[in-house]
Parts: structure tokens; sequence; C-alpha cells
């Protein structure tokens, strides 16, 4: 018999899957569980967006488009993006369509980094960032941004950071889990800091359009930060169309024709149905981020208010669908404690630790989910942390 | 006050303790601006969107064009109150275009909402003529759709 471990790549084999899986196992013999753990919109994408990907199949639109996407959805991401942020790209060799942020976010990786270079990655943040890095045989260095700090990357932390194989800064702002976001004045300050050096930043803005109280601001936004941004976004949170997987990088014309080789050889381009549906979205769907945005922005003061109101300590979220509660004070790492409120009470939330360093003593809930769950969620996570107390 | 109408329009099952938190006002605030929204007529009741075909009871819906002739004075106003002032008229509006009343009535049977489109409204006096359409399948009513859409069968399991 062949011994597979032989085989495989080492890069691959040293990859952490998800450390949550347990979790996840569990969750999986509950069916009727009230899942506050995945992140993704709870709407269907709307109407007009699917329609119009429907038509384009109706119309016989199956075949390959160019590499880059095609040339309407570019333009029309150029003008969605002066628009709604007032941010500036040539359609023609600065902005292309990829499948889904998260493909864009590997080749921006892919495309800057030579073995041993280094990506600084604030945390807690999305999974994905570190396995990419190590797969293009980087080293990801983690900072651990704070509560104190509004879980904000600080111009100090990035300092303390950089060294001489820096590559790479990302930025995933506005951010999953903890909901931070960076304002102006916190970008300039790192824009202080990165001034002289040739570090990239990778702006991971995908949840750009869900930022409550105030507007989003990119890092391109800033001047001196502009020509050293790749921004990636795409349209699974503005529109709810995760399923469709389709998102774009924009930045310095050299960087983006070295990423579109390695799209060209790995996917060719991205689904064609969906490039006519995102089409429609950016021209037609203002109207519904609005809507979408009004709606979580509910939910997230509903579920802010219900939190605190258990006495639990909460930042609170400026952006994306997420709340990060401290649970540190009940004894339990966060693993433990969501294991043990999926076990008792059947309410899913994902540990904090599961988001790297300095999410442990954290838990992340998703509120892009019905009122009635948020509320049954939040009345049962009282019943939990009282019977907690009883055992001491 | 938008933001509190628009979730309400959404469930009117909301209690002001909800609609504080949802939009960050006080629930006294609240209280105050539906108290006064209903007495301004801003909000004219709170109800079910009950679907019929799924219970053992009967029960038709006709939609009924009418066309009048509009009374000196009153306009249309007076014929208008004369037919919604029925328990059978469920909706009313006053339209452009090729007739001139739009009545949605409600009854137990065809053979009653015909009785009553018969002996109650076509003889109101400036009613010139009806046209009765029966509703065969309600698909969507106030945003809702009546048709359970399936589920996602499988559940994503990432972070």
């Amino acid at each position: 018999m062949m011994d597979y471990t032989k085989i495989m790549s080492k890069n691959v084999r040293t990859l952490q899957p998800s450390g949550i899986r347990r979790f996840f196992d569990i969750l999986d013999t509950m069916p009727d569980a009230i899942s506050l753990g995945i992140g993704e919109p709870d709407f269907k994408t709307p109407w007009h967006i699917r329609e119009a990907g429907i038509y384009s199949l109706e119309q016989g639109h199956t075949k390959y488009t160019p590499n880059a996407g095609m040339s309407r959805l570019r333009g029309a991401v150029a003008e969605y993006l002066s628009r709604r942020f007032d941010l500036r790209w040539d359609p023609r060799d600065e902005i292309f369509v990829t499948v889904g942020g998260s493909e864009a976010i590997d080749l921006c990786i892919r495309a800057v980094l030579d073995p041993g270079d280094e990506v600084i990655i604030p945390t807690p943040s999305f999974v994905c960032y570190g396995p990419l890095v190590t797969m293009a045989n980087g080293v990801p260095v983690y900072v651990e941004t704070k509560a104190e700090n509004e879980f904000k990357l600080t111009a100090e932390e990035l300092r303390d950071a950089i060294t001489p194989k820096t590559k790479l800064l990302v930025l995933p702002y506005p951010n999953n889990p903890t909901g931070a976001i960076m304002e102006q004045g916190d970008l300039e300050a790192l824009a202080e800091v990165l001034r002289g050096t040739d570090i990239m930043v990778l702006s991971d803005e995908i949840y750009a359009e869900l930022t409550y109280g105030g507007h989003h601001v990119s890092p391109a936004n800033i001047p001196e930060l502009y020509e050293r941004t790749l921004l990636v976004n795409g349209f699974s949170k503005a529109y709810a169309m995760t399923g469709w997987r389709l998102g774009y990088v924009c930045g310095p014309k050299p960087l983006l024709k070295q990423m579109i080789k390695i799209h060209q050889y790995g996917i060719m381009s991205a689904p064609t149905t969906s490039q006519y549906a995102a089409i429609e979205a950016l021209r037609c769907g203002d109207g519904d981020i609005e809507m979408m945005r009004d709606s979580y922005d509910n939910r997230r003061k509903l579920l802010l208010k219900g939190l605190r109101g258990l006495g639990i300590s909460c930042f609170e979220p400026r952006g994306a669908f997420y709340m990060f509660p401290n649970i540190g004070a009940f004894g339990l790492t966060s693993e433990e404690f969501c294991t043990a409120f999926l076990r008792e009470e059947r309410v899913a939330i994902i540990p904090g630790s599961a988001f790297g360093p300095g999410g442990e003593g954290f838990a992340r809930i998703c509120y892009a989910s019905s009122v009635e769950n948020i509320e049954t969620a939040v009345e049962r996570l009282g019943r939990f942390i009282r019977n907690l107390g009883g055992e001491k | 006050m938008k933001d509190i109408l628009k979730l309400l329009e959404e469930d009117s099952r909301y209690t002001p303790a909800e609609l504080a938190a949802m939009t960050g006002k006080d629930e006294a605030y609240v209280r105050e601006t539906i108290r006064r929204c209903e007495e301004e007529h801003v909000i004219n009741g709170y109800t079910a969107l009950v679907d019929w075909d799924r219970t053992s009871e009967e029960a038709v819906t006709a939609f009924i064009e009418v066309k009048i002739t509009p009374q000196r004075d009153d306009g249309y106003d007076r014929i208008a109150r004369r037919i919604y002032q029925y328990d059978e008229v469920e909706s009313l509006y006053l339209m452009s275009g090729s007739f001139d009343f739009s009545v949605i009535v409600t009854g137990k049977s065809l053979r009653e909402v015909s009785r009553f489109v018969a002996e109650k409204l076509a003889p109101i006096d400036g009613v010139i003529s009806t046209a009765t359409h029966f509703i065969m399948k309600r698909y969507k009513d106030k945003h809702r759709a009546f048709l359970v859409e399936p589920e996602q069968e499988e559940r994503p399991l990432f972070i």
C-alpha cells in the first residue's frame, strides 16, 4: 500500500485545518441548533441581480470571458469605486476580476513573495492569510491587536513588526471577527511608518459597504498609501452573493500584470454568469446595499444591547456583521466555552481562538441572522453564564 | 420615526423594547412615537398575514373593477364610502385608467362573493358596471411570498 504521507507536500501537510474542527463536528450532529457561526449574509441575492444572471444564460453567454474579466464589468467596478469610495483605477489594466475576494488575496500574496519573505497579519482576523502565506513559502508575522485600541493596528505595533524581510502588510478592515474599522487618522499613522519602505499593503475590504455610523476609508484614499495598496473587494458581502464566487483586485499595473499570469494559468477566467449578475449589482444595487446595511445595523444594536444587558463586556463593532464579546471572565478557554454553550444551549458561536493570536478569551457571534434567533441566543447565553456562575 | 415604521411594517410584533434596541432610541421615545402615529393614523392597525388555503376553511377572494359616475360635490368619495363600509370589502382603491375603483372582496365561496356583487355592489347608485376576477392563487402579499421556498440542504461549515 502506498504511504501517502511521503507523497504530500510538507508545506501543505503542516497546514492546520481549521482549528475548531471538533466544534464543527458537534454542530453537524445538531441540525436544530441556532447557528450564529457562519459568516454569511442571511439575505438571498436581490432578485434583479439573480435575474440578470439568468438572462445571460438565456442569451447563451456560457463561454469564457477575457482573463481579466469582461471589460464592461471592469468598467462598472471602476465607476462604482469612484462613486462610492472616491477611489480611482484604470479599468483597462489596474482592475481585474477574480473568483471571490479569496482568490484575489491569494494572488496578491503569491505575486509578491519570495521564499522567506514576511507578511504582517493583524489578528484576530479571517483565517486565510497565514496559510496562504505559508503556501507561498512566506512567513506570516502575526500582530495581536487589542480591545483597548478598538482592535485597530497601531503605528507602534506595525513599527515593531517590520523587519528587512517584510514584503506585505495585510489590512483586514472592516474586520472579521472583531468588527473593527480603520479611520483616516489611523491609516495616516500607518502611512508614516511605511514611508520610505518597499512594503505593499494588501487591503481586504470585502466588508467596506457594511460600515456603521460613518463612511469606510480605504488605505488607497490616503495619497501616500495609494501607490502601495492592493485593494481586494468582491460581491459576497455587499450584495449577498457569496455563492457566486466573484471578487476583484485593484492596484499598480506592474503587479497586476504578474498576478494575472497566475490567474490565467490557474483559473482562466471568473464565472461568466456571475460577471453578468455583478454588472447589474454595481449599476442598480445601491438600494440593496442600503437596505441590507440598515437591517444589519438594527440587529447589531439589538445584539450589543442584549450582550451588555447580560453584563458581558463587548467592543462596539463599527463594521462587518460580527460581534466579538469578551468571555474570558468565565474561566474557560473560548473553545471550551463555545463547545459547552453549543452542547447545553444549542447555539453555535465561534471560539475566538480560531482567529489567531489575540482571539483567545473572545467569541465571534454573527448577527446576520433573524431577530428571533438573536434574541433566543441572548436569552440562552444569559442562562448559560448564570449556570456557569452557579458551578463556581 | 421612519426607522420605527419600517421595522413595524416588517414585523408588527416587535415590542417597544426591541424597537428601541434596534434603533438605538429609548423605549419611552418609541412608545410615544407609536402612540402618536396611531393617533394621527399614520399607523392604521396591525394584522396577521393568513394563508387560508393552508387551513380547512373555505375562502375566496375577488378583485372587482368598478366603473362609476362621479357625484357632484363629493366626487368619488361618497360612493367609495358606500362601498367600503361593507365588511366583505377588504380593500378599495381609486384607480387611474379604464375603470374607477378596484375593490378586493373576500367571502366563503364563489356564490357568496357573486351574491355580494350582484346584490350589494352593482345596485349602488352611480355604479355603472362591474367586472369580477376571482383570485386563483396568492403568490405574494405584503412583501411575503406565500409559497414556502426550499431551504438550502447542506450547511456550509466555514468561518
